[in-house]
This record gives C-alpha cells, structure tokens and sequence, in this order.
C-alpha cells in the first residue's frame, strides 16, 4: 500500500514534529535561566520553578522520545551521531540529568548542597543545555567528521569527537538562538501562568530584550541556511553531490514548507508583540504555533527534497539521507500502526494541561499547595 | 586488540555503572506506584482524611525518588548509541521499536499524570486525581514492559533475520518479539521484584515507625497494605524466577552453567543450596568445582527441562561439545563464523564489482554458516565462558534473600492483620535490615542477566567486542568518572533528603 520512501518520508515527518515539538517545550529551560532576573523574592522564584515544574517532564520525555524514535526510525544515525559526537551527546545528557533532580530537591531539607546549588544546575540546563542542543542539531546542516564502511560501521575522524563543531560560527549562532528563543518563550508562558503583578512585568521586558537577541541570530543563521552550500542526492545512484542554496532551492521545490515557514515566523513575531506590548496573556500560544511551524520546515527542508540530511565532511559518500539510513520497511510499517496512538496522547497531555491551569499560579497558591 | 578490550571494558562499565544505579530507584517506582494508588482508592472509597494523610506522605517519598529515576533512564537510552553504536545499526532495526513505542506508550502517561498526581490535589476532582495516581502507575510497570522486550530479546533473539545486503539483523515479526517467552517471563519477574522491593520499603519505615513509638495508626495502616501487596508479589517472583530459571535453560545453557557453577553435566542435575567454589578450578581440568556444597538432587533437571532424566549440559560439554545430546564444540562454531564472516565479505565485495554468479555462491555459503556468524568474533573457545564466580555467588544470594523476604512477608502480614505487630520488635528490626537486602537482591537480579550471558549483546548473535563503538577507551574513561562522580552525588542527597522527610514524619506535611 505505501512504498519503503513513503513510509520513510512519513517517520522524517514524524521526527521533524518531535524536534519542533521539543523546541516550543524549551520554555521551561528558558524559565530556568530566568529564576533571579524575574523573581526578586524567594516567594517570587518559587512561583516561577513551579509554573515551569509542572510541565518540566513533558520537555525531558520529548526529548527521550525524539531520541527513541530516531532509533527505531533511522538507526544509522543514531549509530553515526551518538557514537562520533561523543562528547556533544554526552555533554548534554549530563546538562539533562540534572535537571531532573534539581525541582524535586530543590526545597527540601537535608539536600546537601543547598537551594542555590539546584538553581545553579536549572541554570546549566537551561542555557548550557539548550546551546549544546542547538549546536548539535545545527551540524545536521553543516556536517560531521565521519566516515560509513561497506557494513553501515562507522568512526568518527576527528579525535575531539564532536566538539568540534562549536568552532563553526554558524553552530555557535545556532545554539545561542535557541537559547534566546527559550528564554523569549519563558518570559510569555509565564505571562500566561502566573498571577503575580511584578513577575508578569518584569516578563514582558523579559520578552522584548530576548526577543531582540534571538533575532539577530535568526537572522544571520536563516541568511547562512538559504545560502549555504547544501548535499542533494539522487534518488536512483543515491550518490550525492553539492548543490549552492541547497535549501534555498528545497523552499522553492516544496512551497507549501514555506509557506509553513513564513506563518511560523510571522506567527512568532505576533505572539511576542500581542504579549510584550499589549500584554496579551494568551500570546503564549500564538508564538508556540509559529515555533512549531518554524522548526516543522526547517526540519523538512533538512530531510526532504532528497537532501542529505547529515553530511559527511570526512566522506560525502558516507552522508546520512532518509533512504540509506533508515529503519527496515517492516520496522517503519509496524511502527507507522504505533505512531497513530500520537494524537491520542497529545489529547490527554492537552486535556491534563488544562486541568492544572484552570486558575493561574499566585504566590499564596504554592504556600499553601503541595509544591516543589 | 588490547585497546579493543580496553574499550569493551570501559564500556561495559560505563553501561552497568548506569543501569546500577537506575536500578536503585525503578523498583521503588514500580511497586510504590501501585501502592500509593491503593492507598488513594482507599481513601477516595472511605472518605477517611488519614488515609489521604498517609497518600500523601508516601507519594513525597515516591516523587523523591522519581526524578532521579529519569534521570539515570534517559543515559540508558542515549548510551546505545554513544557506546554501543555499532550494535544500534546491527539491531537498531529491532531495538529501536520497543525503546520508541516506550516513550510514545509509557513515558508520556508516566510524565503528564504525575503532574497531575503531584499538583491536583486541589485543581481536579478526587476521582480525576485517583485515576491519575493510576495511570502514574500502569505508565510506570508499561514503560517497565517495553525495556525488557528490549531485553528479554537481547538475551533470545526472536522475529528477525540477517540482511547481508544491510548487513544488519532486520525485524520480520513484531508479535513475536513482544511475546517473547524470554521478554514475558522477565517482565513479570522483574516487576515484580519491584513490587517486593517496594512493599518493603513501606513495611521497614513503617516498622521504624512503630519501634520509635510514633504514628503508630499511620504505620499499621502502611504495613497493612505493604505486606499484603508484598505477600502477594513474593509469591508471584518466586514462582515467576522459576519461569525465568526455565527460558535461561532452554535458551542460554552456558548462562544456567555459570549460575550453578556446572561444568560436567549430567542427567537428574541438582541444585546447589549452599556452595563455595574452588578458586582454582579451571575450564576442562576435572577439579571438583567445590570446596563444599549441599546439593538438592535432581531439582536442576526437573526446574530447568521440567522433566527428571534431562540431561543438563555442564560448562565443558558446551565448550568441548557433546555429540550424543547435539552440542556442537564452540571451537567448530567459531570456525563455522569465520567462513560466515569471510563469505558477507565477499558477497560484498562481488556485487560491487557487478560480478553476480560469485556473489550468488558467496551468499550461500554465508547462509549455511550465519547462524554461527557471532561465534566468528570470538578468538577461542572459553571466551564464550562468563566470569563464573560472580554469576554464581549473585543468583545465589538473589534466591536466599528471595525466599527470606517471602517469610518476611509472611509473618509481617500474619501479625499485622492479628493486631500484634508492634509487640514483635525483632520482626520489626529485621524488616528495616531487609529494606538493603531488597536493594541488593534487585541489583543482583541484573547481575545475574546480564553478567551471566557474556560475551554477548545480543546471545549468539553479536559479541560486546564488536557492538561497542569505535571510539577511543579513554574517552570511555572520562565520561565514566563524570558518570561515577554526578550519580554518587545525587545519591547521597537522595538518601539524605529521603531519611529527612522519613524523621519529619506523615505529620510534617
């Protein structure tokens, strides 16, 4: 009924949902960074861990599951990528665990390093985190050092396994980006949240200064993707080969992804104005649209139109593409029945997250509420 | 080839080092879930406020150990990839599935109604926080489900074939990966260790209670549902281990050998009760592999085959081979792997030259000899042998401390449910000694699987050697050490924040 390419385009699909999903979620990292400059008291902070709190788990299980489905999906990348950048993973699973803890002992007695330590750590996931990710996935356009045997094995050239790819201005800008992007998303979730008079004004100042740094790098890193050298294959050699504005000419083939791009872009920029300025609490919502949308095309544009979506600096031959990297037609299958439970899961995740902000969150509710 | 060996080593490490302390906090997940949600349907069914009292302290302790339950989870993940990457290509097709059906299934019911559970109380009705306190659970033990699928087909392969064209194993049968009677059989073991580990959790904080003279209603209300949920989950484990005892017999022969410490094997096997091994026995010798050991007769054959007259083949039977019971000697299948992996080569290196009639005869002879094609990797006979000592000693002391916590359980609900609890203050003390021992009966539980099926990732298929990745050992090192150094660390304010809110007590809330 669907042939191998259809059902590998569908999981590209799928996994460009997952990283556009997981982006608009890094709000809560965004929040993390945002502890002292929002909230002056501790009263105040402990309204703003518990605003992002309750959905931080949603973000860290995004995560997992993007991993899991890149796995199960496109095993060679998962294999060329995690075992060659070994350092850039690993950096950002240390950046993870700690989150994880950091909410839950936070306030409680006896945790051994104390308040401060915990918001330190929140603090590293937040900014630390979220660059490292950014940079990472920012090699999905300009390459990696590796090289695929005959056996789909393969090593890594360079000895600093991955962190290399912070020397590229471009992966730097990348990751700076969606850091500022994060902490931008903070400042209008917490708008939407929280009632409390001096955080929610302190936010939308929040929001237009990390608005304006976010721009200046998205600006220079949307120049950089429609202009940049790109690897396109054919679909019938699978050999690949270097095309100028690579991307550039992916917007043009598939206009329908542009288009997608640019209401995400304008959705995002209306969301900021409609918060900061006229201080809308549901502007939150308006800017997410545009962040999935936004992150939705990029990843389009990465995998589709017979890109490479990994290329190879050590080896173009070697570049990843969703046809020579992919899962087996049976596994994509079995696991395109699986994908249909997604709807049903991001009903349940809606219907929970109403539930729990039926009212905003005020200073008196976290004293007298279970918290962390 | 040192390096090589250097770097499965560091590797291994990294892994066990993570999957260890994982499983310090899972179990108690896996078993105080459902525990907690027993308690709230209690409370939601009596309208009683103590047993909301008693919900919520032990949900404090539940959400304690949580987060850093996901937090040690999420490296397992990752770790396929950054230190096994070869093994995420050859079985990633396979593998993969069950780790992102995890994530779609359990981890997302886990995550979003723990909010629920955890901020609710005031926001949704009783009933809508009940029923997340039990999807709390069931996202819990399902997410527990889709691991050891993962796992129970690493330790016997099933629903897939080799694709020399991928050169990669390909998955040709989902059902039959998940109802992999090696996967079941774990599952329901393994969870339900986590239920016994849980249950005594409860019982020993709640017997510390009692010894302290303090929360004494609170106490005997946890105990009672502690043990009965423990007595019922002990039983099961056994019964289940036995299941397990079963599939690792037919299965992973060389594994039970190591177990019981068998290396000549014989019909109506026994089991050994009690043994120390003699440290100087060595493959083949004919040195009695006991300095002593009470032995209960015929049970190995009847719990392994289920019949008395099997034979149950020892360590030098399934290294030197025994024709008569159709054990081929691994020297030959080593032998058989090598042509294997000699004949993909070619097949290979054939097609690419588009010369189709040698590709084709290449492919034969690589299809005669795949099943042995792991074996291939191995460089003599006795590297198929894992470190006996510890497998032994581990399952061991796993079965001894498995049937003390039934008795535990046993006699902790006998005299709960008789009112006479608080007078037995020895019971008391033992029930906090056991609360370690579950511990270490759960961590030897892995030991045993995964120690034990050595030098395979995949059994028969793919040794350690060839899955991990081609990186460097000391890069190994350094991520191992920062592994070793963040997880001791937060363990110890684990505990320290655990013991802390066991002293504030229910009242503290």
């Amino acid at each position: 009924m669907f042939s191998y390419l259809m059902l590998q385009q569908y999981w590209w699909i799928v996994v460009s949902l997952l990283a556009a999903l997981f982006v608009f979620l890094t709000f809560v990292q965004g929040g993390q960074t945002l502890l002292y400059t929002l909230g002056k008291t501790e009263e105040e902070r402990d309204v703003l861990v518990n605003a992002i709190g309750k959905r931080w788990e949603l973000t860290f299980t995004t995560l997992v599951l993007f991993g899991g489905g890149l796995f199960a999906a496109f095993p060679l990348f998962y294999s060329v990528s995690f075992g060659g950048a070994y350092y850039v993973w690993m950096a950002i699973l240390f950046c993870f665990i700690v989150q994880a803890v950091s909410y839950e002992y936070r306030k409680k007695p006896n945790n051994l390093f104390g308040e401060r330590f915990y918001e330190i750590l929140l603090y590293i996931n937040g900014s630390v985190g979220i660059f490292l990710i950014g940079a990472a996935v920012a090699t999905l356009f300009t390459g990696g050092n590796f090289v695929v045997n005959e056996n789909h094995l393969s090593h890594w050239t360079v000895g600093s396994y991955g962190l290399e790819a912070i020397l590229n201005p471009f992966n730097d800008a990348f990751g700076l980006m969606l850091v500022f992007l994060a902490r931008t998303q903070a400042g209008l979730y917490f708008l939407n949240t929280v009632d409390v008079p001096a955080i929610n004004e302190r936010a939308k100042k929040v929001v237009k200064v990390n608005f304006v740094l976010f721009l200046i790098f998205f600006l220079y890193v949307t120049y950089e993707i429609l202009t940049m050298d790109g690897f396109r294959y054919d679909p019938k050699t699978l050999i690949v080969s270097v095309e100028h504005m690579k991307f550039f000419h992916s917007l043009m083939d598939m206009p329908i992804v542009a288009i997608l791009l640019l209401v995400g872009v304008l959705s995002f920029v209306y969301g900021v104005y409609s918060g900061a300025i006229k201080g809308n609490d549901k502007a939150f919502w308006i800017s997410s649209l545009g962040v999935i949308l936004v992150v939705f095309s990029l990843f389009i544009i990465l995998g589709l139109d017979n890109s490479a979506y990994y290329p190879s600096l050590a080896d173009p031959q070697s570049s990843l593409t969703i046809q020579n990297s992919s899962g087996s037609y049976y596994t994509l299958a079995a696991m395109s029945v699986v994908s249909l439970m997604v709807p049903f899961v991001i009903l349940y995740i809606a219907i929970a997250w109403r539930s729990l902000d039926k009212t905003k969150m005020t200073i008196e509710e976290v004293e007298s509420e279970t918290h962390y | 080839m040192e390096h090589t060996d250097l770097l499965v080593n560091w590797s291994r490490a990294q892994f066990a080092l993570t999957a260890l302390y994982h499983w310090l906090f899972v179990p108690l997940t896996l078993g105080l879930s459902f525990i907690i949600a027993i308690m709230e349907t209690i409370y939601v069914k009596t309208g009683d406020e103590k047993w909301k009292e008693i919900t919520k302290f032990w949900m404090k302790l539940f959400g304690i150990n949580f987060a850093i339950g996901l937090a040690t989870g999420i490296i397992m993940e990752f770790e396929f990839g950054t230190n096994w990457s070869n093994y995420s290509w050859i079985v990633g097709d396979i593998f993969g599935a069950p780790l992102a059906i995890e994530g779609i299934m359990a981890f997302f019911l886990e995550s979003t109604f723990f909010a629920v559970m955890f901020f609710g109380w005031n926001k949704v009705s009783k009933k809508a926080h009940l029923l997340s306190t039990w999807l709390v659970a069931i996202g819990s033990n399902l997410s527990a489900l889709w691991i050891l699928v993962a796992n129970g087909w690493m330790q016997h392969p099933v629903g897939m074939h080799f694709n020399p064209d991928t050169a990669r194993n390909e998955m040709e049968n989902f059902w039959a990966v998940l109802l992999n009677p090696n996967a079941v059989s774990k599952f329901l073991h393994t969870v339900s260790s986590g239920y016994i580990l849980s249950a005594i959790f409860v019982v020993g904080i709640s017997a510390w209670y009692l010894l302290k003279k303090r929360d004494i209603d609170f106490a005997k209300k946890s105990m009672l549902v502690a043990s009965s949920f423990g007595l019922v989950a002990s039983i099961y484990t056994v019964v289940l281990g036995d299941e397990s005892a079963h599939q690792v017999t037919l299965h992973q022969p060389m594994k039970l050998a190591a177990m019981e410490g068998l290396y000549d094997g014989e019909k109506r096997a026994g089991i050994i009760a009690v043994g120390m091994l003699n440290p100087e026995k060595e493959i083949g010798d004919k040195k009695d592999p006991f300095i002593f050991k009470i032995e209960i007769p015929d049970t190995l054959s009847i719990l392994g085959y289920h019949r008395l007259n099997s034979f149950v083949p020892g360590i030098d039977d399934l290294i030197q081979g025994k024709k008569e019971y159709g054990i081929m000697p691994i020297a030959e299948k080593i032998k058989r792997g090598k042509v294997a992996i000699a004949a993909l080569h070619d097949y290979k290196m054939y097609k690419k030259e588009k010369d189709m009639m040698n590709a084709s005869k290449a492919l034969e002879i690589f299809k005669k000899n795949q099943p042995y094609m792991g074996y291939g990797y191995l460089e003599k006979d006795t590297d198929a042998v894992p470190n006996v000592p510890i497998t032994f000693y581990s399952f061991h002391t796993m079965v001894t401390l498995g049937f003390w916590f039934v008795l535990l359980m046993i006699l902790v609900y006998y005299y709960t449910i008789k009112n006479k609890i608080e007078d037995k203050k020895c019971l008391l003390r033992l029930s906090i000694i056991s609360i370690p021992l579950a511990y270490i009966a759960a961590e030897l539980g892995w030991v045993v699987a995964e120690v034990g099926r050595q030098p395979w990732t995949i059994q028969d298929l793919l040794p350690v050697n060839v899955a991990v990745s081609n990186i460097s050992s000391t890069n190994v090192m350094i991520t191992f050490w920062l592994f070793a150094i963040v997880f001791t660390g937060l363990l110890i304010a684990e505990v320290g924040i655990m013991l802390k809110a066991i002293k504030i007590g229910p009242k503290g809330e």
